[in-house]
């Protein structure tokens, strides 16, 4: 463990310095695996947001109350530490930094898309990503910085943000940002990857541009079946 | 392997389940949603289930020929590789045994991979899907299979990880040799068998 920051409450970003490091591509994750002394382990996956080029893998990692693992990351890991995790994971929730693509993130579901925007940057290929993103409040949004220097639409549902009053996602959104030829990413809680798949699709982006990213219960970005 | 992980010292795991696999929590009344596309609206009237590949008779039966097989259920408990179980799961539908009857698997279509509408793919062993560990899907707790469950019918094999149990099932194509679908090509295991934490390539 190189770095713990808590820029935000009920969160952590977590800079690993990964031996034998296979790099990522933005999008994916990494499997992180706690073990008590009497051997009982627990794992959950968390979503990479550094970009492949940079020195450590970042992992974000938001506190759930009853959670098993966040608590611990959240609250207990100090820089020095050792953890075990597995990685990266995942083929398919990428994007690989040289086609269009709209990202639609809500809340901290935008992490993958943190990892895209870097890496974008570093390729000098900012023009390539249309990002919207939809969080409680503009506090509450991890790497809101980042995501707005890299021209993210940010709707807030809890509070006005510019002139636009506390609002949900809408088509009317979205539509400015889409393109055809763009691959549509959608990472959020299941109620928000839920809608924002349905209002792309009313939009008439092919249901095969679309690929969704849903939390599990336990709030992880693991995908599957 | 690793060792301990300073100050980490887990759930109280005292009354553990015995029916939960390792690595696993029980989800209680929650049944967590986890697809890679968006929800496909799929009518009864155009849905159809195809068994084809190495077999003799390649054959397609529509929702109502479907419905004209002997019924069969589920009973009992389903583990999704994000470490959530449920337990005491009853789902209805039919079993996958009555479509390879009628579809007669060659001797060397040894491997199946199933199809969804939405054109996911997850492969597996043909004695997983036959005798009496698979089904096809479309009732849950005696109601319609809700579409974000894979409605209005899913593949149901219960005894692997969840990705294993493909939602809106629409072929089952026999093949010789074992290919990787969708997950399995990203990463995850060909079997996925919960008892031995088969969860990714190489466990």
């Amino acid at each position: 463990m190189a770095g713990v920051r808590r820029p935000l409450a009920r969160s952590v970003q977590l800079k690993l310095d990964v031996r034998d490091r296979v790099d990522h591509l933005p999008g994916q994750h990494y499997v992180v695996r706690l073990t008590a002394e009497d051997g009982y382990t627990a794992q959950r996956s968390y979503s990479v947001a550094s970009a492949p080029d940079e020195p450590l893998v970042e992992l974000f990692v938001e506190r759930l109350e009853d959670g098993e693992v966040s608590p611990f990351l959240a609250d207990v890991v100090e820089p020095g530490d050792e953890l075990e995790v597995r990685g990266p994971i995942g083929g398919w929730f990428v994007w690989e930094g040289d086609e269009p693509a709209l990202l639609v993130g809500g809340g901290s579901g935008v992490v993958p898309f943190v990892a895209m925007v870097r890496h974008a940057r570093a390729l000098g290929r900012l023009d390539l990503l249309r990002i919207a993103v939809s969080t409680r409040t503009l506090a509450e949004l991890p790497y809101a910085d980042e995501l707005v220097a890299a021209g993210a639409l940010v709707v807030t549902t809890r509070e006005a943000h510019g002139i636009r009053p506390a609002a949900r996602l809408t088509a009317m959104d979205l539509v400015p940002l889409w393109e055809p030829g763009q691959t549509a990413y959608v990472c959020g809680s299941t109620p928000f990857a839920e809608a924002a798949g349905q209002l792309l699709v009313g939009m008439g982006v092919p249901p095969t541009s679309i690929r969704v990213e849903r939390f599990g219960a336990s709030g992880e970005p693991v995908p599957p079946g | 392997m690793a060792g301990p992980t300073r100050g980490f010292l887990g759930r109280s795991r005292a009354p553990r389940d015995p029916r939960l696999p390792p690595g696993q929590y029980d989800a209680g009344a929650d049944w967590p949603v986890l697809t890679a596309e968006p929800t496909p609206r799929i009518s009864p009237d155009t849905w159809s289930i195809t068994v084809d590949g190495e077999v003799a008779n390649p054959t397609t039966w529509t929702w109502e020929e479907a419905h004209q097989l002997p019924g069969a259920e589920y009973r009992g408990d389903i583990h999704c590789v994000t470490t959530w179980s449920k337990f005491d799961t009853h789902f209805g539908g039919i079993s996958v045994d009555g479509l390879l009857e009628v579809a007669q698997p060659t001797a060397e279509g040894r491997f199946v991979m199933a199809t969804s509408k939405t054109g996911y793919t997850t492969n597996l062993p043909l004695e997983d899907v036959s005798g009496g560990k698979a089904w096809l899907v479309w009732e849950y707790d005696g109601k319609p299979l809700p579409v974000e469950h894979g409605g209005p019918v899913r593949l149901l094999v219960p005894h692997l990880y969840f990705w294993k149990s493909a939602k809106w099932i629409s072929k089952l194509t026999l093949m010789k040799r074992d290919q990787p679908g969708f997950w399995e090509q990203n990463g995850y295991h060909d079997r996925g068998d919960p008892w031995r934490q088969q969860r990714y390539q190489g466990d």
